[in-house]
């Protein structure tokens, strides 16, 4: 082979002509894909023809063929970076396996994607309504075996009363104590608990651990309630207080649950058969769905709490309220078991 | 070990990198979120305030309602309408992307932005502070369940080199040969330095600059022997302008012979 410095400097002053016939021929190229990208990004929902996608790959293939190229042209930073970029926006596009998602209809996504969400991953809310009954339980043999425990495991104000004391304060009362705040109320205790629902969701990521505590936590504090009130002889009272909303509200809680469970599994299971992003990626879209789920749930809770669970008789008979509770429950198991199939 | 960049090798075998932004960063792009949240909170109090006039009880509903429907929508409204980006990202030059360099979903942005309630404890996204530090790609818990990461993405502008190279004779452009040998030795990382230092060099002290531009010549010039009459008498900071001239500049074939035959120029 000629190493002579003749033969250096021809091939030095070929490298740079050729560098600048490179530039020179596949500029308009990068331009063109970079073109196509920009429109790409700008409207999602465009859908490009055969001829586009085949085009759009050709300049692909053309613009990496010009990165590996370049590398031999280390005195180009900038143009290097620039296709860099270009490649890493052009290879989401082309490598992407993932349906991309299009215009959103929400009475198909209330009507389908939803309960559909819901059903596919039944087991996850299973497993979310198994720790809350558990809860349930525990809360009721501590409020039976220990009366002294109501303190720790009901909320505040409800440990400080007995329940025919609390019904008989709210049937004799005279005025309506949320005159001019029911909506105030109603906003509040729909961002309360959706906050408390994305919390529980998001607690997935401590491998379910602090999903399960939400759960069990907000279990206990329903099953001591509960036996209290059945204890004391006011369950007609109870279920009117609690159904109207309730069986709305703590379904919307086990799907938050079943969606930070979902996160859960997928990190407990990662390393079997495929890894942790994969398979997070993987229940991506149904925790997103659950989500919107619940809260869309929570909303309807917190308007029923407010107009309606907090007033009873002689105002709402409690037949009403029961029959009213019992109406949404039927429908709701309806929709989530029925719906879109 | 923690990783500055990330790396993807395609299909194709083309490398490319994505420089990740530190906890740092992002918390000052929180930060500026933070506020901006409020300026719109506190806007929507102006406008709803006149509404007092109608219902107290409305007003202060849709008010609730609007501060949580922000708080938890600013995020993933402006990261699905700007590809990955706040105001504070913007600012900062930050982009939410796909951890694997596909496109970035809905769905992603969503649940890292429902994960903050985690990220965010006890206080100041201590949990997601540490987390992203630990991180091999300085992932905070949303992040991770998102599959997303955040990148620095500076604009990548072309350096202004007619005014910073006034238009002088380069005297290293005589030696074709050794410029092109020049070119080939010189890496991406050392023509950025030579090229930052020209841009700076009024924010040095007048010390601080001869003693940087003598160190960067003397580094330039072990790179390539240029005959003497081409270096002699040359300011370090004039040889480091010639060696930025060579390097960045796209002086076509013909254009350069032309410059080598130059007769009696002086160098510069």
């Amino acid at each position: 082979m000629d190493c002579s410095p003749f033969w250096l400097l021809a091939s030095f002053i070929r490298m740079i002509i050729d560098f600048q016939r490179f530039l020179a021929s596949e500029r308009p190229g990068w331009n063109e894909l970079e073109r196509m990208l920009v429109r790409l990004e700008a409207e999602p929902n465009a859908r490009m023809t055969l001829e586009e996608l085949q085009r759009f790959h050709e300049l692909y293939e053309r613009a990496a063929a010009s990165l590996a190229k370049l590398t031999t042209f280390s005195f180009e930073p900038e143009t290097r970076q620039y296709l860099e970029s270009l490649i890493a926006r052009a290879y989401g596009e082309i490598h992407e396996t993932r349906e991309k998602r299009r215009r959103i209809f929400p009475l198909r996504w209330f009507l389908q994607t939803l309960p559909q969400a819901f059903r596919r991953n039944i087991r996850a809310f299973y497993l979310s309504l198994a720790i809350t009954l558990a809860g349930c339980a525990f809360g009721g043999f501590a409020t039976a075996f220990d009366p002294d425990s109501r303190q720790v495991t009901m909320p505040f104000g409800h440990d400080q009363l007995r329940p025919s004391e609390r019904v008989k304060q709210e049937e004799t009362a005279a005025v309506d104590r949320l005159t001019g705040r029911k909506s105030t109320f109603s906003a509040f205790l729909m961002t309360h608990n959706i906050q408390v629902s994305i919390f529980t969701l998001a607690l997935g990521m401590t491998w379910g651990v602090g999903t399960i505590l939400m759960l069990f936590y907000n279990g206990i504090a329903l099953g001591a309630i509960s036996f209290d009130y059945v204890a004391d002889g006011q369950a007609k009272f109870l279920m009117g207080w609690l159904m109207p909303h309730g069986v709305i509200e703590i379904p919307a809680i086990l799907i938050a649950g079943q969606a930070g469970l979902l996160l859960a599994l997928a990190l407990v299971r990662a390393g079997k058969r495929a890894r942790v992003g994969t398979r997070l990626r993987g229940v991506s879209r149904d925790v997103v769905t659950l989500s919107f789920g619940f809260g869309l749930l929570l909303v309807w809770a917190g308007l029923v709490e407010a107009f309606l669970s907090q007033y009873h008789e002689p105002v709402v008979p409690y037949d009403a309220k029961i029959a009213f509770g019992a109406i949404e429950l039927v429908l709701l198991c309806l929709y989530l078991g029925k719906s879109g199939r | 070990m923690k990783a500055s960049a990330l790396v993807i090798k395609t299909p194709e075998g083309i490398v490319f990198s994505q420089t990740l932004a530190g906890p740092v960063t992002r918390l000052f792009a929180w930060f500026i979120d933070l506020m901006s949240i409020g300026i719109i909170v506190s806007a929507l109090g102006t406008v709803l305030g006149e509404l007092r006039v109608i219902s107290v009880d409305v007003t202060a509903a849709v008010l609730t309602l609007g501060y949580f429907a922000i708080s938890i929508g600013y995020g993933i409204f402006l990261e699905w309408a700007w590809r990955g980006q706040t105001i504070g990202k913007r600012l900062l030059s930050l982009r939410v992307v796909d951890a694997e360099g596909m496109r970035l979903q809905f769905d992603q942005i969503v649940t890292r932005n429902l994960l903050r309630s985690v990220d965010m404890l006890p206080a100041f996204y201590l949990v997601g502070g540490v987390v992203c530090w630990l991180s091999r790609k300085c992932q905070r818990l949303g992040d991770i369940a998102a599959n997303t990461i955040v990148i620095r993405t500076p604009r990548v502008t072309e350096p202004d080199l007619d005014q910073l190279l006034a238009g002088k004779f380069n005297s290293l452009r005589q030696y074709p040969h050794l410029a092109a040998r020049l070119r080939q030795r010189v890496s991406p990382g050392e023509a950025s330095t030579a090229l930052q230092a020209l841009i700076r060099r009024d924010e040095f002290e007048p010390a601080a600059r001869v003693e940087l531009f003598e160190q960067l010549a003397g580094h330039f010039r072990a790179k390539v022997d240029f005959p003497p009459e081409a270096t002699d008498g040359i300011a370090d900071e004039q040889y480091i302008r010639n060696v930025v001239d060579v390097v960045y500049r796209r002086v076509s074939a013909a254009a350069e012979r032309r410059e080598s035959v130059a007769p009696g120029a002086s160098p510069g």
